[in-house]
């Protein structure tokens, strides 16, 4: 029998007998059928087709059957999940068949969002450690405690000895109150998973071509002639994409060609895999460029007009023949070659990469040298090419652009005094008593105000804690942590962060589950877990990888003991004594802050990235009528929302009065601004060694000025004659910021982006992307070995940094890399992701429909490794990393992963070198499934510019368990 | 061929899409809320890990001249006139013998053991419920939803990721694969579908 969650109530009609439901219809058997096929058909082909046959009368006996919309929690695809509720209980999920991003397809993880709603192994009530035990504490003492407990490091120590890691997990609102918290707590000691995603995807992709985010859409990929994909793997890591992909592979027959050093399940669909050494990715796309500047295939009409620096790329890539790419990548030159050809003949061609390019010490290197490629194909700024990066966590792209992050403030603003200025204009905040709630740190005779500091990254945390005082660039250690939606196991050295959990005076959990921090460390005091719900609990927006915002409705009341993100934070506020500040604007209800106050707070200053013109009521408008949006262009014919592209993907200029349709593809210069057209973003100046930084002679459809122009300021408009243009109460408002020198960036009545897109200029400018980052440790991108790395013979002519102090944290490069550790540890470790489960598995490892579905932790070893190893299929053994921790993990021998190379994903956790710690969670809140983390031997290594932790290239050993 | 007028439900698993994502076995798990160690759907991978991988979702089929109805000692299975195979859990004695006949491993049992019985066979229903009256408690209990009398077909095809599983009738759904394989300039074969539906042609 059937174990039932659902209190015996069937939902659906009652019909007498499926003849007379379908007689109601009129409609025959065969018809019904035959229709639903059709449908099927249409979905098929991706086409617009609707004819599926719905019940037309909800359940007669129960309640009433109501419907929500919701999108996926998961990934950044942004699936809709349409939620069936009755009475409160949310008993079944149909396919959102609308959703022009999904068409209602799921993954494992999103066919089975419903059991959130269950919550069997949810953290029930807030939680705190008396003597080594979790003991159920009430909110009110929990806040009073854990607010006591701050108020004191803070007065001993200073603001920045606490540190709120917040969550790609936040919908946008509680993202950018989070950032709002942390500043009217006084720290930049504010992060959250981005920075271990796509941080130096954000950093050089923006310092390529202005915006850090993926240029086109999932859908858009329909429009590709090939996909070059590299260090990632959608088919487990982002399903639902591969609906797009594999569209464009049936049907334009483009060339789905996979870079990995793992034979993934997206490189089993794949025309061509290219199997190369990890880390070195600069080396191949280099080595993909020699073949194509020999024979001249790039794009030199694109290069001259819109590309600066590419003869320093020529420079690089002539070292780069087949034959040293060979000896660096392991790829054969003609295979190589070949891959170049394709990609020359079959243009646009769109280039997708994931953490296998992101997560190294020189992670910044590969995403620019990515981007070069697309600039030197000609492949930007045009439908069906770009660089599609596929962001991670349902929102990761939205808590990056509201700024929960150590280096800025929402927006990307920064932490500059303008930048505060800007956003305490927004607030209406007193400016100097934001500074006033910072330190001010006297070191070597110098005053810092911490203000405009960057803080510590999520990455290095433990080193705040760790770090000997007087080797850190902020006035004393970390001493209270508080984990706001975050696996811990997702990040590496976990040997050291046990020891950092151990050493802090306080660690704060708040999540729907208890996650790894609640049993890593042996803590007896000082520790608390605090329930907050799901995004199924609440309402709000969430950003998609392409830009696009999409609303979501409140599905069930939030469960157990659990309160919803924004409130805690409000909680916290009345406890520091800032809640009439910081809420001034937005209604409170109870204890609930205004989901749509907030949304519309954020469009009051997010002008950088035109996050102004998705207020909640156009949001919920697309929502609503989610089938009015063409499934390719992403863009609604008629209707109420007509010329829009769905869900306003940013940048969505000016106020929401203006109306902008929103920019579905970037840096496409065919459309006209006002129609979301955009060009390269003049970012890095208009001159550099007397060479032109602007547009050459180009410019996008209808603008005024037909030629490269710099970014707009009050005074260009007065230049231009067109101030004129402003009304009374734009010009008013540019007045009261900075006269002439305010920008479209500054001015909050958006008169100026409003005026420069009236005559079809971009906001920001018309310039050149840039081949060459001349800020960045390596202005031109270049391969350097990893610091653990097996191959000596290549540390020579390709060695990594020197060492250095930056984001307040010393940080090791080679004096790591000149230790030899390939004798004991001779095999190349990386990690990924599975299907079933997300991030570190907290949430997922707790629904029994996934948990089922992969029991074990397990290492891929190649067969032949595995025999020199005396490794037997399905057996256990020891996995040991150089810096000294070890994990027993169950083998996996597969052909999957090269020789010498071995693979973990990294969603497990809760053993811990071979011991089980389920008794550790509170009762009743332990996953069904436990296992061994991968970064616990996944060891240091950060990027030379983001903080990006290194967790696709270090050494382990393996032995029989 | 379907006979004219009359709608024959089928499934057809296009390997060249399925990426093993298994959102159709927790749609199912979810949907129909098939407990642990039960599952009505799963997915089948050849060539784990080398070129030529390739995977299938396999369910049952409701096969034309369904094997698990001609060896069932206690004649619990019947075919709807849409040809999907269902069964009777409170006939069913838990003897096995429809696993040991059905090609695709469908039938599934909440014990195993040498001695007394398996327990009552669950198995995919097409989310058609069972011989209790549509939509009841009991049939839910038993059988999971009913997705049929509500007019929607299974769910695991339904939310496929990729749109590799489909269901309907198999006029319909051949239409789709070939449109398909049109497109591709290939095809490898609509998996499953000689052994389950050619035989008869039904």
């Amino acid at each position: 029998m059937l174990r039932k969650k659902t209190n015996g109530v069937a939902k659906g009609p009652r019909a007498g007998s499926l003849l007379s439901s379908l007689a109601a219809k009129t409609m025959d058997r065969r018809g019904f059928l035959a229709a639903s096929g059709v449908t099927v058909g249409g979905l098929a082909a991706l086409s617009l087709t609707s004819g599926r046959v719905e019940a037309a009368t909800p359940s007669t006996g129960g309640g009433e059957v109501v419907r929500k919309k919701s999108v996926c929690t998961h990934c950044s695809v942004g699936c809709t999940v349409m939620a069936e509720i009755q009475n409160g209980t949310w008993i079944g999920q149909e396919p959102g068949w609308d959703s022009p991003f999904n068409l209602g397809a799921h993954c494992a993880k999103g066919a089975s969002v419903r059991e959130s709603a269950h919550g069997e192994r949810r953290l029930k009530y807030p939680m705190k450690m008396v003597g080594g035990q979790w003991q159920k504490i009430s909110w009110d003492e929990a806040i009073n405690e854990i607010g006591d407990k701050m108020q004191q490091i803070r007065e001993e120590s200073g603001p920045d000895s606490v540190y709120w890691l917040g969550s790609a997990k936040f919908s946008n609102e509680q993202s950018y109150l989070f950032r709002k918290f942390a500043a009217y707590w006084g720290t930049n000691n504010v992060d959250h998973q981005a920075r271990i995603c796509h941080s130096t995807t954000v950093a050089g992709v923006a310092n390529t071509w202005g915006y850090g985010a993926m240029t086109n859409s999932y859908n858009d990929i329909h429009n590709s002639q090939a996909i070059f994909l590299i260090g990632g793997n959608p088919a487990e890591a982002h399903p639902v994409s591969l609906l797009h992909l594999l569209k464009a592979k049936e049907e334009n027959n483009a060339p789905l060609i996979v870079c990995d050093p793992r034979f993934t399940r997206t490189a089993a669909h794949a025309d061509e895999y290219v199997r190369f050494r990890p880390g070195s990715d600069v080396a191949l796309v280099w080595g993909l460029l020699w073949h194509i500047f020999e024979n001249s295939w790039e794009d030199k009409e694109f290069i001259r007009t819109r590309v600066y620096g590419m003869d320093d790329i020529r420079q690089e890539v002539k070292k780069w023949n087949p034959e040293e790419v060979e000896r660096v990548t392991g790829v054969p030159g003609a295979q190589l070659e070949r891959v170049a050809r394709t990609l020359a003949n079959n243009r646009p061609g769109t280039v997708i990469w994931c953490m296998g390019g992101t997560q190294h010490t020189n992670g910044n290197n590969n995403t620019r040298a990515y981007c070069v490629l697309q600039l030197a194909l000609g492949n930007m700024g045009v439908a069906g090419g770009g660089t599609n990066i596929f962001r991670g966590h349902d929102n990761v792209q939205g808590a990056t652009d509201l700024g929960v992050l150590a280096d800025t403030l929402p927006g990307y603003y920064g932490l500059a005094a303008g930048s505060w200025a800007h956003w305490a204009r927004v607030w209406e905040e007193d400016l100097d008593w934001l500074k006033g709630r910072f330190a001010v740190w006297d070191k070597d005779g110098k005053s810092r105000a911490m203000m405009n500091e960057k803080g510590i990254p999520v990455s290095r945390w433990i080193d705040g804690v760790l770090e000997a005082k007087e080797n850190l660039e902020q006035p004393d250690n970390t001493r209270a942590m508080v984990l706001w939606g975050h696996a811990p196991n997702s990040q590496t050295r976990m040997l050291e962060m046990k020891e950092a959990m151990e050493k802090l005076d306080l660690l704060v959990v708040v999540d729907p589950f208890p996650t790894v921090s609640a049993v890593l460390h042996d803590r007896k005091e000082g520790a608390y877990l605090l329930p907050a719900t799901t995004q199924f609990e609440t309402s709000g927006s969430v950003t998609a990888s392409n830009r696009s915002l999409q609303w979501r409705e409140k599905v069930v009341e939030p469960l157990f003991d659990s309160k919803v993100d924004h409130e805690i934070m409000k909680l916290f506020a009345d406890k520091f004594g800032f809640t009439d500040r910081m809420f001034r604007n937005i209604a409170i209800n109870g204890d609930e802050p205004s989901i749509e106050d907030i949304t519309r707070e954020f469009n009051r200053g997010m002008w950088t990235i035109g996050y102004t013109g998705q207020s909640p009521e156009r949001l919920k408008k697309h929502m609503k009528y989610q089938h009015h949006f063409d499934k390719t262009t992403l863009r609604a014919v008629g209707g109420p929302c007509d010329g829009d592209y769905y869900g306003l993907p940013w940048p969505s200029w000016g106020t929401p009065e203006m109306n902008h349709p929103g920019t579905a593809n970037l840096y496409d210069m065919s459309l006209p601004v006002s129609k979301g057209g955009l060009t390269f973003r003049a970012r890095f100046g208009v001159e550099r060694n007397g060479e032109n930084l602007l547009a050459d002679g180009v410019y996008s459809k209808n603008s005024e000025i037909k030629d490269g122009y710099p970014e707009f300021t009050m005074q260009m408009l007065m230049d231009l004659g067109w101030d004129g243009d402003l009304t009374a109460e734009e010009r008013a408002s540019i007045d009261a910021v900075a006269g002439p020198e305010t920008n479209w960036k500054t001015d909050l009545s958006g008169g100026i982006q409003r005026v420069a897109i009236k005559h079809e200029c971009a906001p920001f400018g018309n310039a050149k992307a840039r081949a060459i980052v001349w800020n960045f440790p390596d202005p031109v991108p270049l391969h350097r070995e990893p610091l653990y790395t097996s191959r000596r013979d290549l540390v020579e002519d390709y060695p990594t940094y020197e060492d250095k102090t930056f984001w307040r944290v010393p940080t090791l490069y080679e004096s790591i890399q000149k230790k030899d550790f390939s004798k004991d540890f001779p095999i190349i470790l990386t990690s990924g992701r599975l299907v079933e489960y997300e991030g570190g598995g907290d949430e997922t490892r707790s629904n029994p429909w996934l948990a089922e579905l992969q029991q074990d932790m397990f290492i891929e070893v190649n067969p032949r490794d595995a025999n020199n190893m005396n490794i037997r299929d399905g057996k256990d053994v020891w996995v040991s990393g150089p810096e000294g921790a070890r994990i027993k993990v169950k083998a996996m021998v597969t052909e999957r992963v090269g020789e010498g190379v071995a693979f973990m994903p990294f969603h497990f956790g809760g053993h811990l070198e071979g011991k089980d710690l389920r008794d550790k969670y509170p009762k009743g809140s332990d996953p069904y499934v436990l296992g061994e983390s991968t970064n616990t031997v996944q060891t240091y290594g950060y990027d030379s510019v983001t903080q990006m932790q290194e967790t696709k290239c270090t050494l382990c050993s393996i032995m029989p368990a | 061929m379907a006979l004219e007028g009359k709608a024959r439900a089928k499934f057809l698993v296009d390997a060249e899409r399925c990426i093993e994502c298994n959102a159709c076995v927790t749609a199912c798990k979810n949907e129909n809320e098939v407990p642990w160690g039960i599952n009505r759907r799963r997915v089948v991978t050849i060539e784990d890990g080398k070129p030529g991988e390739r995977s299938i979702s396999v369910a049952c089929m409701h096969c034309s001249d369904a094997p698990c109805m001609a060896v069932c000692p206690v004649d619990v299975f019947y075919q709807t006139e849409d040809g999907i195979v269902l069964h009777s859990k409170d006939l069913c004695i838990g003897c096995g013998y429809c696993f040991y006949a059905c090609p695709f491993g469908a039938p599934q049992f909440p014990q195993a053991g040498n001695f007394g019985s398996r327990g009552k066979m669950d198995k995919c229903t097409f989310c058609a419920g069972g011989p209790e009256e549509d939509n009841s408690t009991a049939e839910f209990s038993k059988y999971g939803r009913n997705r049929i009398a509500e007019g929607k077909l299974p769910i695991c095809a339904e939310m496929c990721s990729t749109k590799a599983l489909l269901a309907g009738d198999g006029s319909e759904v051949a239409d789709i694969y070939r449109q398909r394989v049109v497109n591709r300039g290939f095809g490898s074969g609509a998996w499953g579908w000689g052994t389950a539906y050619e035989k008869k042609g039904a």
